[in-house]
């Protein structure tokens, strides 16, 4: 073997990645979104892919999200593969009917007759001082629809091979970018690969504490667990990376390993889906637990623009640590 | 430009100039401040569009309602807001008008029935109806004016809103802000339509096109749709043709502009040639003029000093206001 160097580079550019191979594959794939096209997307995500295949696969639309779900769901109905862009996921209850109501439920209403092969890419999370209306985390909403998937990956690695593997999938799919993720950096094979949707994916192993994690959190999980080792806690930190299905194999399988469960998600707590993550393991590992099961979640409120109030919201590394720290005090 | 003065008086031109002046002068502040890195957020700046704001908010009563967009900051200071309770929040400061929750976005005033900016691409429109079904359920003779731009004219609200406008018969006024672009979407992209107040005419009500660089026109239009809409008359649809001097947001370069049609608009900046008008016509000096814009910069130097200098909300603030009141089994509480 001659000396592959490994190829680093950006969560953003590992989804532009995913999209091209995806689209020079199959011809059925077309892109539509506000921006996506001449102005290259508004975090930049789409531009090299609008350079490749231009207008007519790249599709700017005005301001109408409804349209831009809706279409993309009779599209899909006959017989196309729309990927298509919401800027942020603050946008996507504007096309809850789109969604909701025709996206996840044609195939089985319809008595499995019809596929709709969807994938609604948008951005979520705090962090960039957006305020209430481009800040939230609303994945619980999606996860709570039968009929959708919903994938919210933390690596550029995981990014592109789940992005793949969702355009291939024959269900909508909602792919959660996290906005803070975007400039993140990770190395990330050439060509296409696939990650299979519903597998998680340990990304340090531990013994003592299971910190299970999606999205922007896994960042933060794993620099508390770095901190926690410092303390003689061993932590794993489980990235479940799809959130519908759920991989409760993983998640049973770690914590009847440590014992010890703490759920991180940026979200609100209540209704959030760490709620059904907890219920799992009570069902499920209950015999194993030796100690209650934790949440650090965000507050119940929106999310408030002045920096001092968003820092308080945001989950950070420092709390759930404080949570884990505490678990064993108990 | 129209017959200046018959309607509106010296003093009141001298109020429309310095109100643009005014605006002006507080996006330029905010501008620099925000690049030097001093401001978080977003700032979208709505230099270049001042005749709207001025113009439609001179005909308002002071308990008509208005409602805006992600764009607000003029509206909110031409309708009497106050720059240091804004730049207050712009910094995200407890002295904020939402003591610092919302943000340039989401600036809003209860004071002035200025009902907030927003976030929400679109959704003033809706919201502005509702008030002035609001004003005409309890039969009080005021009206509702919401604001807003062209790319948001394509979403689905602002078609179930007009057309519930109309059949309502309410007192709204729609202000359409065509500057011509949703970010870098042209509107020759967004729309197959030259003018925009021609979808009036799917709902049954008026639209006019108006020149949004004219300070007169805008103000002559916008009476004559309050006007209406006091009497019982219905809403009217205003086009505003404009252009915003800067990007779609602080840091947009807007290179997706032709130079040559921004230089265009450039020349017709809607505030010295209102000053021109003044001047031909002996309302005032270019000496008077030049003292307007000095007054205002040192009401801006102070106003954006005192938002800086103000504190930001404790972190208690952060579960507050979530309800009103403690609803029981809440986490998240309201003001006791
Ligand atoms: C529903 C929704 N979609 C998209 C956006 C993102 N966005 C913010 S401003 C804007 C353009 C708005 O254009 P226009 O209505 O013409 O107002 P202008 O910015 O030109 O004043 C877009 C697309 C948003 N905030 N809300
Ligand atoms: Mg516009």
């Amino acid at each position: 073997m001659t000396d592959i160097k490994p190829r680093t580079i950006n969560y953003m550019q590992a989804v532009a990645e995913a999209l091209i191979l995806e689209m020079r594959r199959d011809p059925d794939i077309y892109i539509a979104g506000e921006d996506v096209g001449k102005f290259g997307g508004s975090f930049g995500v789409t531009g090299p892919v609008y350079k490749e295949f231009g207008a007519t696969r790249v599709l700017d639309t005005p301001i109408s999200e409804t349209a831009i779900i809706g279409t993309a769901v009779g599209a899909a109905a006959a017989g196309l593969r729309p990927v298509v862009e919401i800027l942020f996921v603050d946008f996507l209850p504007i096309a809850g009917d789109e969604l909701f109501n025709q996206a996840a439920k044609i195939h089985y209403m319809f008595g499995g007759q019809v596929d709709c092969p969807i994938v609604v890419r948008t951005a979520m999370g705090a962090g960039i001082g957006a305020a209430a209306h481009h800040s939230q985390s609303l994945e619980a909403l999606v996860c709570h629809i039968p009929g959708l998937i919903t994938i919210a990956p933390a690596t550029p690695y995981d990014a592109k091979g789940l992005l793949i593997a969702a355009i291939r999938d024959n269900n909508p799919v909602v792919f959660l970018e996290h906005k803070l993720l975007y400039a993140a950096k990770g190395e990330v094979p050439e060509g296409d690969y696939v990650i299979p949707i519903g597998k998680a994916d340990v990304k340090r192993e531990g013994a003592d504490v299971t910190l299970i994690c999606y999205s922007a959190m896994v960042r933060q999980c794993l620099a508390s667990a770095e901190a926690l080792a410092a303390e003689g806690i061993s932590a794993e930190v489980l990235d479940l990376r799809t959130l519908v299905p759920l991989d409760k194999e993983a998640i049973l399988a770690s914590v009847r390993k440590t014992g010890r469960a703490v759920i991180v998600h940026e979200a609100c707590q209540t209704g959030g889906f760490g709620g059904e993550i907890a219920a799992v393991i009570a069902d499920q590992a209950f015999g194993s637990l030796k100690a209650p099961v934790k949440r650090v979640a965000g507050p119940d409120t929106p999310v408030p623009f002045s920096p001092a109030l968003e820092a308080e919201f945001i989950v950070n590394a420092e709390k759930i640590t404080a949570a884990v720290k505490a678990l064993f005090a108990e | 430009m129209g017959s200046v003065g018959e309607q509106v008086g010296s003093a009141g031109l001298i109020e429309l100039y310095r109100c643009m002046v005014r605006i002006r002068s507080f996006e330029e502040h905010a501008h620099k401040t925000f690049l030097k890195g001093g401001m978080p957020g977003f700032l979208h700046l709505y230099s270049g569009e001042e005749a709207i704001a001025a113009g439609v908010m001179d005909v308002l009563a002071p308990d008509d309602y208005i409602v805006t967009s992600h764009r607000g900051h003029g509206h909110l200071l031409a309708r009497g807001g106050d720059p240091k309770r804004m730049f207050a929040e712009l910094y995200g400061r407890v002295d904020g008008y939402c003591r610092g929750k919302g943000g340039s976005m989401h600036i809003a005033d209860m004071g002035h029935g200025m009902l907030g900016a927003n976030g929400i691409v679109g959704a003033a429109v809706n919201i502005g109806t509702g008030a002035a079904f609001a004003c005409k359920y309890r039969g009080d003779r005021r009206v509702s004016v919401a604001f807003f731009g062209d790319g948001s004219t394509n979403r689905g609200t602002f078609h179930e809103a007009l057309n519930l406008a109309a059949i309502w018969e309410l007192p709204a006024i729609y202000i359409l802000e065509n500057n011509h672009y949703g970010v870098a979407n042209p509107q020759s992209d967004h729309t197959k339509l030259k003018d925009l107040a021609d979808r009036a005419a799917a709902y049954g009500f008026p639209g006019v096109v108006v020149d949004g660089n004219d300070v007169l026109a805008v103000r002559a239009a916008a009476a004559e749709a309050v006007e209406r809409a006091r009497q019982g008359g219905g809403p009217t649809l205003i086009e505003a043709k404009t252009w915003r001097h800067w990007g779609h947001f602080i840091g947009d370069s807007a290179k997706y502009r032709d130079p040559v049609e921004h230089q265009s608009w450039l020349d017709r900046d809607p505030i010295p040639a209102f000053g021109k008008v003044l001047v031909a016509k002996g309302v005032a000096t270019e000496a008077e003029l030049q003292a307007i814009g000095e007054e205002v910069e040192a009401e801006m130097d102070a106003a954006i000093e005192y938002g800086r200098q103000s504190p930001f909300p404790d972190v208690s603030e952060l579960t507050m206001d979530v309800y009103v009141g403690d609803p029981q089994g809440t986490s998240a509480g309201g003001r006791s």
